[in-house]
């Protein structure tokens, strides 16, 4: 069985950070990757906002994508591999020719995080086509250049609402409202003013998402203000934030280290960026 | 195309399906009408995916009888078209004294209807059997034929069988008329006329809409609409058996089982509902379906929902299944069939030949049996993932030659839906979040020719 001495899991911007950092240390460490292509969430994020953390540029999310790629060159990356499972130092790989074992001195998860989609909101009404987190918009709109609706509404008001805005903007899609069940929006206080005066898009806090209707396609969402209940004419409804950590791997609590957003608050690809190098030399002074 | 058959099925959900089946094994030339865009569109889409053994089902019935032949068929068949099966047991669990004085009753009737391995346990048996139940479960009774399996993959099985055998699917098909003379049928559908010598009515929800075109309905459809929160894979752990209440009068109650690709679900509600087509699910109801799972597993707690759904099942006016021939006018009717569907497909199907051969003339030699195993979804048998490929949908670990298989052949997927019951992609706890762009890229493509 292969073993190597560490192996990072998820080549986003914690985990390529951190496999890089091990290179110039000298550590064999191996980063798995279950997608085609590493880079992680920048890779559907089109607009600007990316880079400045870690190199003094600032880039779109595909450009420091590819950034990343490039700084890795020299590191022992593996697309298309998925960890199944972990069972003591122990890594269950699958790749394009099956599944192998493979060991690892430590073990660095940095699988990032996802937006709670639909289901457990309990959002009532029926199924049609149009539903849909922040990340599955971007990547139809930036990687597969369609688009899922015309006049959606936006719900949460975290920062990646605000990213929704940006990518519906890039792809002449008008938003009916971002709906927010707080008092105030949960993004900086000027978000608020951001998303009514620079973009167009009023903001209703205090509102509830019912239920969605619609036979195919989206056709109105219900919601509840105030004790009353509207009907809100739209095409689409994009879930935004209520960031859960893909933690799946972690159901046997195996002994490994975190990094980027799989543990704690939502961070910026800059600061999983630094967390996974910081980290990465914390693991390899242990490891000397 | 061919428009001229011996046999016409209406509804292409479990049970039409299964009769399509029968009959076209059976060397008849049959077609199926579906009015969705894909089969299993309607009450066929959301069930419990439970594999009865007609324990509590009315002693005499035929709706028992065809459960029991449906179940036994299905354990006859299964290996050969690839279909999963958990031998789970079931265990109707007493939550309060008034319940456990119907225990006995249970049994009773369990034996009744030849369940002869029914029996009841006792509080220390059934803390032993599901130690992670909560304390307030008093008693129970262990049913050790009932067993979980995948609601879409033995339909799916069943059509592709048929298909095999030579049969007709057509989809977008809604049967909008019809007229009987000569001894034919001539159906007028959204897909243009279809004529056969007999007519099968298995419309599910809309049964009794169907049934105008040949008479005035005997059954009135009154959608039962059930709602299912399903959680994460790391709470079927939690049960083993499925949990079944102690029924009422009116319903078998709220279910809490183990589904066969590794998650657990809690449902269905009974609401009588005016719609037929659309199953809506209310925040309230998934609530207080979501408070009951976690007061019978307080371990529970904590971990996250993956999915809700919904389904509409043809309850009628009716105790029992309304199954019968009308000889004078070449027409069969199976209406009001519930959520034992699932299981009495094949045992209705089986009956509903026998029904054809006495009003309609002898069935034909039958042909050697084509099998046609459908892809494994379930962790219990070998996945394609298991030997390599790229896996696209990470939740469900669905490979991308499994989502070009179920996009080709002779029934692709007709709609999103489709593709998902018949891969699992983008069914898990991210619902899509990672794959369902890429994934819905490769169904517009190969159905449109364009992503």
């Amino acid at each position: 069985m292969e073993r190597r001495d560490v192996v990072i899991i998820g080549g986003g911007p914690a985990g390529l950070s951190a496999g890089r950092r091990f290179s110039e240390l000298g550590i064999a460490a191996t980063v798995l990757e279950r997608e085609q292509q590493a880079g992680g969430i920048p890779r559907h994020c089109g607009h600007l906002g990316f880079g400045w953390q870690s190199h003094r540029r600032i880039w779109t999310g595909p450009r420091f994508a590819q950034q990343l790629r490039a700084d890795s060159e020299k590191l022992d990356l593996r697309t298309g591999h998925t960890v199944l499972g972990i069972d003591g130092d122990i890594l269950r790989v699958q790749n394009a020719q099956g599944i192998h074992d493979m060991s690892a001195g430590r073990i660095l998860l940095a699988t990032g995080t996802r937006e709670s989609p639909r289901a457990p909101r309990f959002v009532g009404g029926a199924r049609p086509r149009g539903v849909m987190t922040t990340g599955a918009l971007q990547a139809n709109v930036y990687l597969q250049n369609f688009k899922p609706f015309e006049r959606p509404v936006i719900i949460g008001s975290e920062l990646v609402a605000f990213s929704a805005i940006l990518t519906c903007r890039h792809f002449g899609i008008r938003p009916v409202a971002m709906i927010e069940a707080q008092d105030s929006i949960s993004a900086p206080r000027t978000g608020d003013l951001v998303a009514r005066l620079l973009y167009g898009v009023p903001v209703w806090t205090k509102t509830k998402l019912v239920a969605i209707e619609g036979r195919a396609q989206v056709e109105a969402v219900e919601i509840e203000r105030e004790g009353r209940h509207e009907r809100v004419a739209c095409d689409g409804v994009i879930f935004t934030g209520q960031w859960v950590p893909e933690a799946a791997l972690l159901v046997n609590r195996p002994k490994v280290t975190l990094a980027g957003n799989v543990h704690g608050a939502l961070k910026t690809s800059g600061a999983c960026w630094r967390e996974g190098r910081a980290i990465a030399e914390k693991m390899a002074g242990e490891l000397a | 195309m061919q428009r001229s058959f011996d046999i016409a099925v209406i509804g292409g959900g479990v049970v039409g399906l299964a009769i399509l089946r029968r009959f076209a094994m059976a060397g008849l030339s049959a077609v199926l009408l579906e009015r969705g865009a894909d089969i299993l569109s309607g009450a066929s889409k959301g069930n419990s995916a439970l594999l009865h053994t007609g324990f509590d089902a009315p002693t005499g019935s035929l709706e028992l009888a065809c459960m029991q032949a449906g179940h036994a068929e299905y354990l006859e068949i299964r290996d050969r078209l690839n279909l999963p099966l958990v031998r789970s047991s079931a265990l109707v669990v007493a939550w309060s004294e008034e319940e456990q004085a119907k225990l006995d009753g249970i049994v009773a009737k369990a034996h009744a209807n030849g369940v002869a391995d029914v029996r009841p346990v006792a509080r220390d048996e059934l803390r032993l059997l599901e130690p992670e139940l909560a304390p307030a479960a008093r008693a129970a009774v262990l049913v050790p034929g009932e067993h979980i399996i995948d609601a879409w993959s033995a339909p799916l099985a069943y059509a592709h069988q048929a298909l095999a055998h030579g049969a007709v699917i057509l989809r977008h098909a809604e049967v909008t008329g019809g007229d009987f003379a000569n001894g034919a049928w001539t159906l007028a559908s959204k897909a243009g006329p279809v004529t056969a010598r007999v007519v099968v009515n298995a419309a599910g929800n809309f049964g009794d809409l169907v049934e105008a075109i040949a008479r005035a309905s005997p059954f009135t459809i009154t959608p039962r609409r059930g709602q299912f929160v399903v959680f994460d894979k790391q709470a079927s752990r939690l049960v083993d058996a499925i949990i079944l209440p102690v029924p009422t009068e009116r319903t078998k109650g709220v279910v809490l089982f183990r589904t066969a690709f590794g998650n657990l679900a809690i449902g269905p509600t009974a609401e009588d509902v005016p719609e037929r087509e659309v199953a809506a699910t209310d925040i309230a109801t998934l609530e207080k379906l979501k408070a009951r799972a976690l007061e019978m597993v307080p371990a529970l707690q904590g971990i996250g929902v993956n999915a809700i759904y919904a389904g509409l099942r043809p309850a009628t006016e009716h105790k029992d299944y309304v199954i019968e021939a009308l000889p004078d006018r070449g027409w069969i009717t199976v209406g009001g069939i519930r959520s034992t569907g699932l299981t009495a497909s094949l045992g209705i199907a089986r009956h509903v030949a026998g029904l054809y051969a006495s009003n309609f003339g002898a069935l034909p030699e039958a042909p050697q049996p084509v099998w046609t195993p459908v892809p494994n979804l379930t962790e219990g048998r070998p996945r394609p993932y298991m030997d390599g490929g790229e896996i696209v949908c990470h939740c469900e670990w669905v490979t991308r030659a499994e989502i070009e298989r179920a996009l080709e052949g002779p029934l692709p997927a007709g709609d999103l839906g489709g593709l998902k019951r018949r891969t699992r992609a983008m069914m898990g706890r991210c619902q899509g979040f990672n794959c369902s762009a890429h994934v819905e890229a490769m169904f517009r493509e190969k159905t449109y020719g364009t992503a």
